[in-house]
């Protein structure tokens, strides 16, 4: 019987407290020392064939018989309202079908409240104002330029610290900071920490906007030409998008039908629906024939979301034995336009170190630009930056080796919510780490620029705080063919993590049957409901759902081998994928056997995501070491080797978890060193459309990267003590970068990115 | 949109009488018109590499070329290299060597333009050859461990 009880949840760096429904008693956890044929080894992509050979159909491969093609026309002004807007020449053009604007659609609520999918008051360059649809998708980018749209241009803003000052233009009625004033927290008394201090050191710290840039757009297939509404779309969250979607249109739940069998990418920009897909779905209506809406990669570049710029400014006070005596941090995160979410900066201040006194006050600000989104490991890895490289500053100042000062100051339980973590296999991940870099080679830093012209090398080092546990609800079901295979239907997605395969490794363990006797089905809100592919959540989330169904179609397996065995259920055992009597080898029956005798009677299993313990916190903890080699010459930063090592619990399967720290390892160095979103403050406009301006990091700049695992489970966090491994290898990857500079040159830069014209200043060879 | 000259030339092996209007590029040609979807859209404007197949065996963006200039030619896209069992797709499996795999169609036909032209190719020359295609999930050193055991392959195989 179902109970509701209150919990607090974390997720992606924010905790609050929800209803959580208990449907009935977890599965015992995985031990230790537990044995696998099947998980924690390197199963490779179950659908890789699919996706090499170019046949996995993505949302945006789909051309369903009589598609149209839908394409936005946009604000050129950061601010603006539409006065007037004639749309009678491009409904006349060749193949133009039909033309949307606020002017023929009802007003439906957008972003949160704060605008409608079409708003006449238009709040960055990028924001839609119009969407035409056509026979193709030249016919409709023709149709744009016949668009007639006047505008009132109105005042903006588009940085984070003038948007703030008294005076400043608002961007919504409520002001500038999200949530209507910053968020403040404080422990102990930091003014007192800071007058204890022998020393104090104090930086200040720029991070650039960060893009996305998924491979495969933002965009949505949709065909409402039946009754039920059906959405193709290149999402990480299907059910989100169809709650949005059938609340958006008033449409009941059961007649919306979200897919996303494959997907190209979304790292937090793809967390709900967007304006396309509501687009699509009424033009879809209005048409009767499919519509299929996706970004250009300029739009890409404009409006699918970015990790917001932030500014930082962090004090830390220490005895001269390393003791923290205060943390005061503070934080302006300019997230856009829209955002419903204020950005996490607190995050790692507040938790990371131990520290009787810590003072935190972040503002997440609306500015008249691209609205933001959660980009992996949102907030944390920006503050990760401030906070990690203000820890080596003052190991610096203190004449102490940087990791003796972590360590000195290693928190042993969670200090914000006062209460153990389930498991912190932090140290370990230290040494680990520190091995793989070679951190005794390290020299001190110097105490002066080098700015001989030669080259030099440094290594540096930060960690790494996150969540990660997952949480209920995410349901699962199986069912046995007749041949004995196994078909699980979970209604999550595969982002290109490889969910699908570690799901399937989990379902093959229980059941033990070979991997490709198991097909996991997902991406279809048919299937039963999961949560978002965000927070690092999907294995620690789908995976004890998983677990549990197959859990519970093996009991039916043995139940239904002991009557054929002649033997007690409990004298049953299922090993290679044969049932048999415990003791008596040769009574045995396969699976295959078993439910071909069964024919069309069908074992199934249903399974869910059990709650977290209500005790504890369920961290992720990670550290990574960067050396680089620094050219005081030109100013270029050669990244050398990234050495990262990281507790996420048990590992599933080590191949993908080695894939997942490469990638975000990489996504780190480009934020460290090249990536940056630049909006010319005059005009608002995106300086950088597509991957010309914008650097992404190319083969020829990724470093050697030695992936380590601590690979121990999680003793309570859920029934396989998996953690999520998604976000953690993102986060302390740009801090070690930094540190390694400062550590090569003696001049700490802590605006990134770190391009090589900001060496150069820094070590004063240039203006 | 109205069609363009007539043009003969071969798609994956199959000889093809096309008639592009003057816009449109190879990748809408193959996409659109032939539904070879395998060849992904990834900016439109070269700058990522998703979208490229080999023309006369050559690793060619087919979002920066047009229809009407394959008159004559012969254009292979990842389905060919499906069909005939490129060693390099084996190759990106194994090594796992994609993460989201929309980049891995571009990927792979840039390495087999690579080893058309050179079968021994140096690891400097795959890194120049990969080099112009994006992987944001940050599989690029998998990507090379493929290229070279593919490459590798091919000479054990002779």
């Amino acid at each position: 019987m179902p109970r509701i009880v209150k919990q607090k949840i974390e997720f992606e760096g924010r905790i609050e407290e929800r209803d959580v429904v208990i449907e009935g008693d977890d599965l015992p956890i995985w031990s230790a020392d537990e044995r696998f044929t099947v998980v924690g080894t390197p199963v490779l992509r179950v659908d890789g064939r699919d996706r090499v050979a170019g046949r996995a159909a993505y949302t945006a491969d789909l051309q369903p018989a009589g598609m149209l093609h839908g394409l936005a026309l946009r604000s050129p002004h950061a601010h603006a309202r539409i006065t007037r807007i004639e749309t009678r020449r491009a409904e006349r053009a060749p193949g133009v079908r039909a033309v949307l604007c606020h002017t023929n659609v009802p007003k439906i609520k957008w972003w949160n409240g704060m605008s409608w999918v079409f708003d006449p008051e238009l709040r960055y360059v990028g924001d839609e104002v119009a969407v035409v649809v056509a026979e193709d998708a030249e016919a409709a980018r023709d149709a744009l330029d016949l668009l007639e749209v006047e505008y009132e241009v109105l005042p903006h803003v588009v940085d984070a610290e003038a948007a703030m000052r008294p005076g400043a233009v608002q961007v919504h009625p409520g002001g500038n900071v999200l949530g209507g004033a910053p968020e403040q927290y404080e422990r102990g008394n930091v003014d007192q920490g800071l007058a204890q201090a022998e020393v104090t050191v104090e930086l200040t710290v720029r991070t650039p906007d960060q893009l996305h840039h998924s491979m495969e757009t933002h965009g949505s297939v949709v065909d409402w030409s039946a009754e039920r509404l059906t959405v193709w779309d290149s999402t990480q969250h299907i059910f989100g998008v169809r709650r949005q979607v059938a609340a958006a249109l008033g449409v009941p739940m059961d007649k919306v039908r979200v897919l996303s069998p494959f997907m190209g990418g979304g790292f937090g920009s793809k967390n709900g629906a967007g304006k396309y897909t509501v687009i699509a779905a009424l033009a879809s209506r209005a048409l009767g024939r499919p519509v299929r809406i996706f970004f250009t990669r300029i739009e890409e570049s404009q409006a699918a979301g970015k990790r917001p710029s932030s500014v930082q400014r962090i004090r830390l006070g220490a005895r001269r034995d390393g003791t923290l005596t205060a943390v005061d941090y503070w934080g302006l995160s300019n997230v856009g336009a829209y955002r419903a979410i204020g950005t996490p900066l607190s995050g790692p201040p507040k938790e990371l170190y131990a520290c009787p006194n810590v003072r935190t006050d972040t503002a997440s600000v609306f500015t008249h630009t691209g609205p933001a989104a959660a980009f992996r490991a949102p907030g944390y890895v920006e503050a990760t930056v401030g906070l990690e490289c203000a820890m080596e500053a003052l190991a610096d100042r203190l004449g102490m080796d940087p990791m003796d000062l972590r360590l000195r100051n290693f928190a042993e339980e969670d200090q914000v919510q006062q209460r153990p973590y389930s498991s912190k296999f932090l140290r370990e991940a230290y040494q680990l780490g520190a091995r793989g870099i070679g951190w005794a080679r390290r020299s001190p830093t110097p105490s002066h620029p080098v700015r001989d012209g030669k080259t030099h090398r440094g290594i540096g080092m930060a960690s790494q705080l996150w969540g990660g546990a997952g949480s209920p609800p995410a349901y699962a079901e199986v069912r046995l063919n007749v041949d004995g295979t196994a078909e699980v239907r979970i209604g999550t997605q595969d982002i290109g993590t490889g969910a699908k395969t570690a799901l399937a490794q989990i379902a093959a363990e229980v059941l033990s049957l070979p991997v490709d006797r198991v097909t996991v089905a997902l991406g279809d809100t048919d299937f039963p409901y999961s949560p978002l592919s965000a927070g690092s959540q999907t294995i620690s989330s789908c995976g004890p759902a998983v677990r549990m169904a197959v859990e519970e179609a093996r009991r039916h397996l043995i139940d239904a081998a002991a009557s054929v065995l002649e033997a007690a259920p409990t004298d049953v055992k299922l090993t290679a994928g044969h049932l048999h009597v415990a003791g008596v080898p040769e009574r045995k029956i396969s699976i295959a056997e078993l439910t071909g005798r069964m024919g069309n009677f069908t074992i199934t299993g249903r399974g869910f995501r059990g709650a977290n313990p209500s005790d504890v916190t369920i961290r992720t903890w990670g550290a990574q070491f960067a050396e680089v080699e620094v050219d005081t010459e030109t100013g270029g930063v050669t990244v050398l080797k990234i050495a990262a090592c990281h507790d996420v619990g048990r590992v599933i399967n080590p191949l993908q978890y080695t894939s997942q720290i490469h990638g975000g390892v990489i996504q780190g160095l480009g934020f460290g060193l090249s990536e940056d979103h630049v909006t010319d403050p005059e005009t608002g406009n995106v300086l950088d459309v597509g991957f010309d301006a914008y650097a992404v990091p190319r083969l020829s700049a990724v470093p050697e990267i030695e992936a380590l695992a601590v690979n121990i489970p999680d003793p309570v966090a859920n029934n396989l003590g998996v953690k999520g491994v998604g976000e953690p290898p993102i986060i302390p990857t740009a801090a070690a970068i930094a540190n390694a500079i400062a550590n090569a040159i003696g001049v700490r830069i802590t605006d990134l990115p770190i391009t090589p014209m900001k060496v150069l200043r820094a070590l004063g060879r240039v203006e | 949109m109205n069609p363009g000259p007539r043009i003969q030339c071969v798609i994956n092996g199959r000889a093809q009488e096309l008639a592009p209007p003057p816009r449109r590029t190879l990748l809408q040609l193959l996409r659109d018109d032939l539904h070879l979807t395998g060849t992904k859209e990834g900016c439109n404007i070269g700058t990522c590499g998703a979208c490229t197949v080999l023309v006369d065996g050559r690793a060619v963006l087919s979002c920066l070329f047009l229809g009407v200039q394959l008159d004559g030619r012969t254009v292979e896209t990842i389905e060919a290299a499906a069909q005939d069992s490129d060693p390099l797709l084996d190759a990106f499996i194994e090594h796992d060597a994609l993460q989201c795999g929309f980049c891995t169609p571009g990927q792979i036909m840039a390495l087999r333009g690579l080893f058309r032209q050179h079968p021994q190719a140096s690891a400097e020359e795959i890194r120049r050859a990969v080099d112009g295609n994006v992987c944001r999930c940050g599989a690029h050193l998998r990507i090379q461990a493929a290229a070279l055991a593919a490459r590798d392959g091919h000479r054990k195989g002779g």
